[in-house]
C-alpha cells in the first residue's frame, strides 16, 4: 500500500513537473508538489534550506488519522528561535508553531491528518534563515474533518482546560516535563461544530522564564499531549508554570511540582 | 509543457500501472479472484478454512482469517464468513462440496472485518451474534466495509453489511442435530464469543487466540483479554481453532497470546511511567522471543498507537 502510494505518487509528480521546471522545485527531498506553495506562505522572502538536522520523527502509516504521533528534533541545531510545523497537503496546513525559550528546541505532541502528506519542521536561527525537515506520512485520513469525541460529549465542559503534567528527571540533570490539556481542538471543518482550539500554552520556571510558547492550531489533536525537555540550567528550583488561553479565551492555569 | 512531456509522463505512469498489476496474482486478473478455500477437516462434522496470516491486501483479498463449519445430523453452523462476499459465497460453495444439508446458523463472533463481510452470501435470518456485535457493526460497520475495499480492491465488489439477526447469549445452544456451548467473553473487542463444539471438542475461539501471528489491537482491553484466555484454557478442548494462525491439539496458542499481551502491557505502562513519547515508544524494537508471531513488528506499532494513550493518561493523573 504505502510503496504503491509512493510510486503512484512520484509518477504523479512527474507528470506534474515536466520540462522547465525551476531547479529548486525540484530541490524538495520530500518530492511535494506543494512545496513552492509552501515556502511562498511560510517563508516569504526569507532564506530557506533543506537541513538533516531538523529531524521529524511520525510513522509511515497513520494508524489513526485523529491522533498521529510527531516528534520534532533539533538537538544539533544551534540558535533556534522559532519552529514551525505544518503538512503541505492538510486542509488547514499549519499544525502548529512555537519558540523555544530555556527548553530544547524540540517538541513532541499529535496531530489531525485528512490525507497522505509530508509532515515538516522549519527552524529559524538566530541568522534568520529557516532550516526544513520532514517525512512523508500516509493516511487514510478524514482525521481534520471528524467531530471531536468532546464536541459530542457533555462531560468535556466541566474538564475544559484541565491540565493533566508530570516531570521526569533525564539523564543529563535536566527534566521532561509532559502535559496534557483537556480541550476538543475542533477544527472547524466538522459540520455543524465551530473551531474550538488552544491557541497559546506558556510554560515558565519558578523564576517566571519563559521555557516554551507553543501556539497550537487547528490539527493539533483532541487533548492535546505535549513532550518537551528542559537542560539542567533552565528548569530552576520548584515547580514549573503552564499557561495560555484557547481561541474562546478560555484560561488554562496549571502549576507542576517536581 | 509540450505534448511530449506530457506523453513521456504518461508513459512513466503507465509502466507504474504496470509494474503494480505485476504484483496481483494471475487468477486476480483473470478476474477469477478465487479464495481457493479448502477446508480442513479437524474431526467427524468439523471444518475450518485457515486464512493466511499477511495484513488484507489487494493480493489475498482479505482471506487473512479462520472460518469454520459444523455438519450436523439436520444442519450446518458456520462460524465467522470472512472478508467479501466473495468469500461467503466460495465458504457456502466449500460446505456444499461436503453436505447437501442447508445452512441453519451462522455466527459472527465479533464485529471485526474479516469475520463478518461474507454474511451477504447467507440467509438473513441465519446470521447471528452478540447483542453488543451488533451493535458494534450498527456503528462502525461503514466505516470497516470502506476501509476493506480500499485495502482489498476488487475482492470486495458487490460487499455490503448484513446485520446479524438473531441474538445469542452464552451456555448450550442445540442447532442442526449438534450441541454447541457459546462462551461469553470479551478483550479483543467488547464481545467476543468462543464456541465449543461438544461431541468432537473442538474450540473455536476466533480472535481471543492468536497462533504464531501477532495480535491485532484496534479494540481490544488486554486486561479483559487475558482473562478471557484464562477462562478458555479450562474449557476441556481436543481441538483449537484460533482466529488467525493454525489449528492446535493443545493450548499453547493460547499461552502464547496471552504471553505477547502481558508483554505488550507492560511494556506500556512501563513506557508511559517513564516519561516516554508515542514516538519513541514506536522506536522500540519487539523483544527477539516474538520474532516468529507474523507480523509482529507491525502489530506493535500499531498497538502503541491504540493502547498508549490510556496508559499515559493513567501515568499523568495517576499521582
Amino acid at each position: 500500500m504505502t510503496l504503491r502510494g509512493r510510486l503512484a505518487g512520484a509518477a504523479l509528480a512527474l507528470m506534474l513537473a515536466g520540462p522547465g521546471v525551476r531547479a529548486q522545485d525540484t530541490d524538495d527531498p520530500l518530492g511535494s508538489p506543494r512545496w513552492e506553495e509552501m515556502r511562498q506562505t511560510f517563508f516569504p522572502g526569507a532564506e530557506v534550506v533543506f537541513d538533516d538536522r531538523v529531524r521529524v520523527s511520525a510513522p509511515t502509516t497513520a494508524e489513526d488519522a485523529l491522533n498521529v504521533p510527531v516528534a520534532v528534533d533539533l538537538r544539533r541545531l544551534q540558535a533556534v528561535e522559532e519552529v514551525v510545523v505544518f503538512a503541505d497537503f492538510n486542509p488547514i496546513v499549519r499544525a502548529l508553531s512555537y519558540e523555544p525559550g530555556g527548553a530544547h528546541p524540540g517538541l513532541a505532541f499529535r496531530l489531525k491528518l485528512q490525507q497522505s502528506t509530508p509532515v515538516r519542521a522549519a527552524a529559524r536561527t538566530a541568522d534568520g534563515r529557516w532550516h526544513v525537515g520532514g517525512t512523508w506520512v500516509n493516511t487514510t485520513g478524514g482525521g481534520c474533518t471528524l467531530p471531536s469525541t468532546g464536541a459530542g460529549s457533555p462531560e468535556w465542559q466541566q474538564r475544559l482546560n484541565q491540565v493533566s503534567a508530570r516531570l521526569w528527571p533525564r539523564v543529563d540533570g535536566g527534566t521532561r516535563l509532559r502535559l496534557q490539556v483537556v480541550h476538543p481542538m475542533d477544527t472547524g471543518l466538522a459540520a455543524g461544530i465551530p473551531v474550538f482550539h488552544i491557541e497559546t500554552l506558556d510554560i515558565s520556571n519558578a523564576d517566571g522564564e519563559r521555557l516554551m510558547r507553543i501556539r497550537p492550531a487547528e490539527p493539533v489533536a483532541e487533548n492535546p499531549l505535549f513532550t518537551i525537555d528542559i537542560p539542567p540550567a533552565a528548569v530552576g528550583g520548584g515547580s514549573l508554570r503552564i499557561s495560555g488561553r484557547d481561541n474562546n479565551g478560555n484560561p488554562i492555569m496549571a502549576e507542576v511540582a517536581p | 509543457m509540450s505534448a511530449r512531456a506530457w506523453r513521456t509522463g504518461f508513459a512513466a505512469a503507465l509502466a507504474t500501472l504496470a509494474l503494480l498489476a505485476a504484483g496481483l496474482p494471475a487468477r486476480a486478473q483473470q478476474g477469477g479472484l478465487d479464495y481457493g478455500l479448502a477446508p480442513q477437516r479437524i474431526a467427524d462434522g468439523v471444518y475450518a478454512l485457515i486464512g493466511s496470516t499477511e495484513d488484507f491486501s489487494a493480493t489475498n483479498g482479505g482471506n487473512i482469517v479462520n472460518t469454520g463449519f459444523i455438519v450436523g445430523s439436520e444442519g450446518v453452523v458456520v462460524i465467522d464468513t470472512g472478508p467479501s462476499l466473495r468469500y461467503g459465497e466460495q465458504l457456502r460453495q466449500a460446505i456444499s462440496a461436503i453436505t447437501p444439508l442447508p445452512v441453519v446458523l451462522v455466527i459472527n463472533t465479533h464485529h471485526h472485518p474479516d469475520h463478518v463481510f461474507g454474511n451477504q452470501a447467507f440467509a438473513p435470518a441465519t446470521l447471528a451474534a452478540l447483542p453488543e456485535t451488533r451493535r458494534a457493526l450498527e456503528a462502525e460497520g461503514a466505516d470497516l466495509l470502506e476501509n476493506m475495499y480500499r485495502l482489498n480492491g476488487a475482492w470486495m465488489r458487490g460487499t455490503g453489511m448484513a446485520l446479524p439477526e438473531r441474538m445469542l447469549e452464552a451456555g448450550p445452544l442445540d442447532v442442526g442435530g449438534r450441541r454447541l456451548e457459546l462462551f461469553v467473553l470479551s478483550g479483543h473487542t467488547p464481545a467476543d464469543l468462543a464456541v465449543l463444539d461438544v461431541a468432537s471438542g473442538t474450540l473455536f475461539a476466533a480472535d481471543l487466540v492468536f497462533h504464531d501471528r501477532a495480535p491485532t489491537t484496534p479494540h481490544a482491553d488486554p486486561e479483559r483479554w487475558q482473562q478471557s484466555l484464562d477462562r478458555l484454557e479450562r474449557i476441556p478442548f481436543r481441538h483449537l481453532v484460533p482466529g488467525h494462525g493454525a489449528v492446535a491439539a493443545d493450548a499453547a496458542p493460547i499461552a502464547q497470546t496471552r504471553d505477547y499481551l502481558r508483554w505488550l502491557g507492560q511494556t506500556l505502562r512501563d513506557g508511559a511511567e517513564q516519561g516516554l513519547d508515542m514516538t519513541e515508544m514506536l522506536a522500540l524494537e519487539v523483544p527477539a522471543r516474538f520474532e516468529h508471531l507474523a507480523g509482529a513488528a507491525t502489530e506493535y506499532r500499531r498497538s502503541v498507537i491504540h493502547l498508549y494513550p490510556a496508559a499515559e493518561r493513567a501515568a499523568l493523573q495517576g499521582r
